[in-house]
């Protein structure tokens, strides 16, 4: 295997959007979270919610930082790396990404400002629309990206001009056929990560007897949030599987080690697959469950790998692997929530020590499982950039492997250096606790507002 | 749809756009990356942190207006946007770099209690390298690509990985360091005040000089080194109709200096804003129509009347919302650093 100009873009744009996938997978669900305890103590006057808050807002400010660094590298690097990428469908994916700059990006930037820095100097209501439209901007932005990384892997609406692409139906590019189950899968997927990690950080102070007021609320509403997503994952990831089923069959056969066509595929648990003999070895399978699963028919026909030619098919062994930790992952989630309900049926969610120790080991895995379906999705649609229409190989920028390779090196030197710095960041948040000394501002009097409300005119007000 | 090419020229328009959101992006980012700059020039804790505060509300969105960049030149002249980005490889790279540390800086530094020093460092730094990285790619693109056409359709680079490396872009690099801290410096004239406040009066009054100095040299080297560029300014009438670009460049440095020498606080602000768009129409008119100098022109370059229109429309809807909210959360932040207690 050299390492050819080839090898090292992909290497090198795996390993910039593999790290900064996980930024933004914290924010969607932290954003969402943090503007429902705003909403509570706000709303509701659950005066703790308010100190909730304000700490979870603290833990989002930092994750969000280190999201649009690496967004940012992004943005460039599909230019810099994958230039024959870009001018071949730039004139589709181009807008589709200005759209998410315009409505998500700014949005969540220009009111990110007054989230963090602005708890005094805007009214709490003002304040609150400012969490809101960050929130909002972390899903609009899921959106787009979700619709063009779809677009790559289902493309519509479009027609190849000139040796380029060019979009003949804007909403059919955009509401491209397997778009609404991967942006509806990511997004859960976002909230379902989210959850686990916040419900560590409180199983966590449960298991230390600390913060506990604090510990039980974030812990029960982690649960929720659990409870609510792990099934409805299993759900979308479900109907996903039948869209790709229809439109990227091959990545199925991938993820499923299928050599042959099968009707009535058997369901294989394990395998290790033997790419250059086009078999499996060590197979464990239980048969017709495949098809089951994938067409929700016992006679289904499945296509396998040998329907195409060697040079058509994605890499099996990894695919079959991610698919397999994401699906595991999903299902001890699944357990986990239903474990976590049945507790709080019988009033022991706060008491259960062995259940708070299982929630700490996991809170990590949400996002190894994002990880591994990213790695499915992407790695199971090569060797195609744009599926069906232009194969990585030829998309790929023609450098001097040597600039490619010094820079893939300092990526790797740079985003270790800030992964862990993130951990120590938060890690020292989560020993530290909320702060106790920060009252929410009283409801009658109103911090200076723009426009500028005396409080003696506010006859409430002390 | 035809009707829109017919009616104007959309690829004139883009242009324009694109220019627009870049200048937008060269000031914002041009005074939070000058002041990340600027940051040596004082080791007291408060002074930075005061520094650090009066940027760490609108950084972010300031530096969004680059992605914006990058986005909309990619989807109205993807060409222009494959073709210069693996041309310009190191320098981007270098400038992404530069970015991410100064980006995370304000999170981290704000973390870090004791350990502040590795986080100022990643401020000061990252700043710095991005702004000089800027100014190399300013330089290199000044001095136009080589580019061949492809035998599968398109363009493509027929230099080598280091031809952006030349004195010229070094000067540009260190000519876009003094113009950003002299944007810095003139911001923290207005946000700040007391002792911090006397040394960015100080640091702009030498910092003007600087620019003008850059501004001469770059203004008498670019026509030198590209006969082209010394044919649009200096044939006759084009220096008849050009020449208020430098008489009025000249009048709005002396207006900065007089400004900043009667302790003016927002007049130097917006003088040094001026500078920079007299800079930039410099520029513009150097260059023009090349967007990627001097191989592919904008029409070359140009995505089909659909894509243009199809963004134009959610650009001419947006962009004043964007510049609302923007402009409110700038509001929100108004007044001197040293009022605002509880940033963190």
């Amino acid at each position: 295997m050299d390492l050819d100009v080839l090898l090292l873009s992909r290497l090198q744009f795996a390993f910039t959007i593999g790290f900064h996938i996980l930024f933004p997978t914290f924010t969607i669900g932290l954003g969402l979270f943090v503007a429902m305890l705003e909403a509570r103590w706000l709303f509701w006057g659950e005066q703790g919610a308010y100190r909730l808050a304000r700490f979870w807002s603290g833990v989002f400010a930092l994750a969000f930082g280190v999201g649009v660094v690496s967004g940012l590298v992004l943005s460039y690097e599909l230019g810099t790396n994958w230039s024959r990428f870009s001018s071949f469908t730039g004139n589709l994916l181009g807008p589709i990404i200005s759209y998410e700059v315009l409505t998500a990006f700014f949005l969540e930037a220009g009111f990110l400002g007054i989230m963090l820095f602005g708890w005094t100097r805007v009214s709490p209501r003002v304040h609150f629309f400012a969490t809101c439209m960050v929130a909002l901007g972390t899903i609009i932005s899921a959106f787009w990206i979700l619709s063009g990384n779809s677009w790559m892997q289902t493309p519509a609406g479009y027609a190849v001009e000139d040796g380029r692409v060019i979009a003949t139906d804007w909403w059919a590019a955009v509401f491209n056929p397997s778009f609404p189950y991967r942006f509806a899968h990511m997004v859960v997927a976002a909230l379902l990560a989210s959850a686990f990690a916040i419900a560590g950080v409180a199983a966590w102070y449960l298991l230390l007897g600390v913060h506990e007021e604090f510990a039980r609320r974030t812990f029960s509403l982690a649960m929720w949030m659990a409870v609510v997503a792990a099934p409805a994952q299993l759900v979308i990831g479900d109907l996903h599987g039948l869209n790709t089923l229809k439109h990227q069959p091959m990545k199925i056969a991938a993820m499923e080690s299928l050599w042959d066509t099968h009707r009535g595929a058997p369901f294989v648990l394990f395998a290790i697959p033997d790419e250059a003999g086009e078999r499996n070895r060590a197979e464990v399978a239980i048969p017709r469950a495949g098809s089951l699963i994938l067409t929700h028919s016992l006679d289904g026909e499945v296509k396998g790998l040998k329907e195409v030619p060697p040079q058509d098919r994605p890499p099996v062994t990894i695919v079959f692997f991610a698919f397999r930790i994401m699906v595991g992952i999903g299902m001890l989630f699944i357990a986990i929530a239903l474990a976590g309900l049945w507790l709080r049926s019988r009033g022991r969610l706060y008491t259960a020590r062995w259940f708070h120790r299982i929630c700490l080991w996991v809170s990590p895995l949400g996002f190894v499982a994002v990880l591994a379906g990213w790695t499915v999705t992407e790695v199971g649609r090569q060797p195609w950039i744009v599926y069906g229409l232009q194969r990585t190989a030829d998309a790929v920028s023609l450098l001097p492997a040597a600039s490619v390779a010094t820079t893939l090196a300092l990526f790797v030197v740079a985003y270790t250096v800030l992964l862990l710095a993130f951990l120590a960041f938060f890690l020292r948040m989560v020993r530290n606790g909320p702060d106790y000394t920060l009252e929410p501002p009283h409801f009658q009097e109103k911090a200076r507002t723009i426009y500028g409300r005396h409080p003696a005119r506010n006859p409430a007000a002390e | 749809m035809p009707i829109g090419s017919a009616l104007f020229d959309l690829p004139l328009l883009w242009s324009a756009i694109i220019a627009l959101g870049v200048f937008m992006y060269v000031l914002l980012d041009g005074f939070d990356l000058g002041v990340g700059i600027l940051f040596p020039f004082t080791s007291r804790r408060e002074e930075r942190d005061a520094m650090m505060n009066s940027v760490a509300p609108v950084w972010d969105g300031n530096e969004t207006w680059l992605i914006l960049g990058g986005a909309s030149l990619l989807g109205a002249f993807p060409l222009a946007y494959a073709t210069l980005l693996p041309a310009l490889y190191m320098p981007v790279m270098v400038m992404l770099f530069g970015l991410i540390f100064r980006g995370v800086a304000f999170e981290f530094r704000f973390k870090a209690g004791d350990r502040q020093g590795w986080w100022d460092a990643s401020f000061f730094a990252g700043s710095l390298v991005a702004t000089f990285a800027q100014g190399v790619l300013l330089g290199a693109f000044i001095a136009g690509l080589s580019l061949e056409r492809a035998p599968e359709g398109g363009w493509r680079y027929t230099g080598g990985a280091f031809d952006w490396l030349t004195p010229f872009t070094l000067m540009t690099g260190v000519g876009l360091v003094c113009g950003y801290a002299l944007l810095g410096a003139t911001w923290l004239v207005m946000k700040t005040d007391g002792r911090l406040q006397d040394k960015a009066f100080r640091a702009a009054r030498r910092l003007t000089a600087l620019v003008v100095l850059f501004i001469a040299v770059v203004s008498v080297w670019t026509p030198l080194a590209h006969p082209a560029i010394e044919e649009r300014w200096f044939r006759w009438p084009n220096l008849l109709y050009l020449s208020p670009v430098p008489l009025v460049t000249g009048a709005v440095v002396l207006a900065l200096w007089l400004a900043l020498g009667r302790r003016r606080e927002t007049a130097p602000f917006v003088l040094s804003m001026l500078l920079f768009l007299l800079a930039y129409l410099g520029l513009a008119i150097s260059l023009w129509p090349y967007v990627v100098p001097r191989a592919l022109t904008i029409w070359d370059a140009a995505s089909p009347p659909d894509s243009q229109i199809f963004l134009l429309v959610g650009v001419a809807v947006l962009l004043p919302i964007i510049l609302a909210y923007t402009a409110f959360s700038y509001r929100v932040f108004r007044g001197k650093v040293a009022d605002s207690h509880g940033y963190h």
